[in-house]
């Protein structure tokens, strides 16, 4: 149960979201532009691959199921694909590039002075470009926000994985601008 | 010098919204209604939060911009002092020391969060738009500390930046500045 009355049933970040619908709507556009916008040189894949990472460091069960879904559902990849880049990245076969991305999502996971010039050189060394290693940074601290907010909140999420994971079709057609806020 | 090359010279997080205007704009308008949007908390309240979360991730540049906001809307150096400090005996409210120490726990994981914080709250007055608003608040700087530092930028050391950074916060709010006369602090970074 939700620390607060949210006036709906809506699981995760979608019960807040139609609570407070202004916020709701901003969050929401926060998102359609870093993970689902197509003017974007890394894949929604990888993006989406980046706030699967995060959230699972944070420990957001809702969160990482849901972009888990939608990253396996962008690289026509199996549960047990994700789950293993989740648990240890650098032994799974990503580009080099991926992963040293990762390592910086990972960093600014843990605090954003946790970053070192030495991470964004490398990455930079693997082609990674000014605005790659930009959108990691913002998509990785804004899923320390979106996590925080699902769990400080104590919202409810559905327990069986293959629901995220059919539903990840339709998010991937829609984008995120309407997500959630009709009940 | 910030990790990636930006498209001016503007310090912490005003060089990080201007170059990059698509992501900004949602940040920014996130921020104007959380933190200047109609709400039973008081303006200063939410720099409260603002600023106790910043400091707990010790963002530098987040914490002298919300202190120094705090400053100018008519907070004094003891109170910021507790709120760093000491903010059990700050001289809030219980419901905003409440209120605080539920954005604490948000700073640490949404996790740590736990029913006898959002308890304390409600029996001090806390009303459910008052919690979510603060967890929401406490949420968005982690990500506004994070973004800051994760990607190196710069961090002006004269306190007169953040004064009249602050006074901008203050009396105009967290819109876009249209006017290229608030482009504050590009010449303290030369």
């Amino acid at each position: 149960m939700a620390y607060i009355d949210l006036r709906n049933e809506l699981p995760g970040i979608r019960g807040p979201m139609v609570y407070r619908p202004e916020t709701g709507k901003v969050l929401n556009e926060l998102a359609e532009i870093l993970l689902h916008d197509e003017n974007n040189t890394l894949s929604r894949g990888e993006r989406e691959l980046i706030g699967t990472y995060v959230s699972s460091e944070n420990d957001c069960f809702f969160c990482q199921n849901v972009h888990g879904a939608m990253a396996q559902h962008y690289m026509k990849s199996d549960m047990q694909f994700i789950d293993r880049i989740k648990k240890d990245f650098q032994a799974t076969p990503i580009s080099a590039k991926l992963k040293s991305l990762l390592a910086i999502a990972g960093s600014v996971q843990k605090g954003g002075k946790q970053v070192t010039p030495e991470q964004i050189e490398y990455a930079k060394s693997l082609g990674a470009t000014d605005r790659e290693i930009h959108d990691t940074v913002l998509i990785a601290a804004a899923f320390c926000m979106f996590n925080r907010y699902v769990d400080g909140l104590n919202t409810w999420a559905p327990q069986d994985r293959q629901i995220y994971v059919d539903r990840a079709p339709m998010r991937a057609a829609e984008g995120y601008s309407q997500a959630g806020l009709v009940k | 010098m910030a990790y990636i090359q930006l498209n001016n010279q503007l310090p912490g997080i005003t060089g990080l919204l201007e170059n990059r205007k698509d992501t900004g704009a949602p940040i920014r308008e996130l921020t104007q209604i959380l933190l200047r949007g109609e709400s039973t908390l008081t303006e200063m309240e939410r720099e409260l939060i603002a600023t106790i979360v910043s400091y707990r991730n010790q963002c530098r540049f987040c914490t002298n911009a919300h202190s120094a906001t705090v400053i100018a809307l008519g907070g004094d150096a003891d109170l910021l002092d507790k709120i760093y400090h000491d903010p059990e005996n700050a001289p809030v409210s219980e419901k905003m020391k409440a209120l605080l120490a539920i954005a604490a726990k948000v700073q640490e994981l949404g996790k740590s969060v736990k029913e006898e914080h959002i308890s304390r709250a409600k029996k001090a007055g806390a009303t459910d738009l008052e919690i979510h608003d603060t967890v929401l608040i406490a949420a968005l700087f982690c990500l506004y500390n994070r973004y800051v530092d994760g990607l190196g930028t710069y961090c002006p050391e004269d306190p007169a930046y953040y004064q009249k950074l602050a006074s901008r916060l203050a009396t105009m709010g967290y819109g876009s500045p249209k006017d290229p006369g608030v482009r504050i602090g590009e010449e303290s970074f030369k």
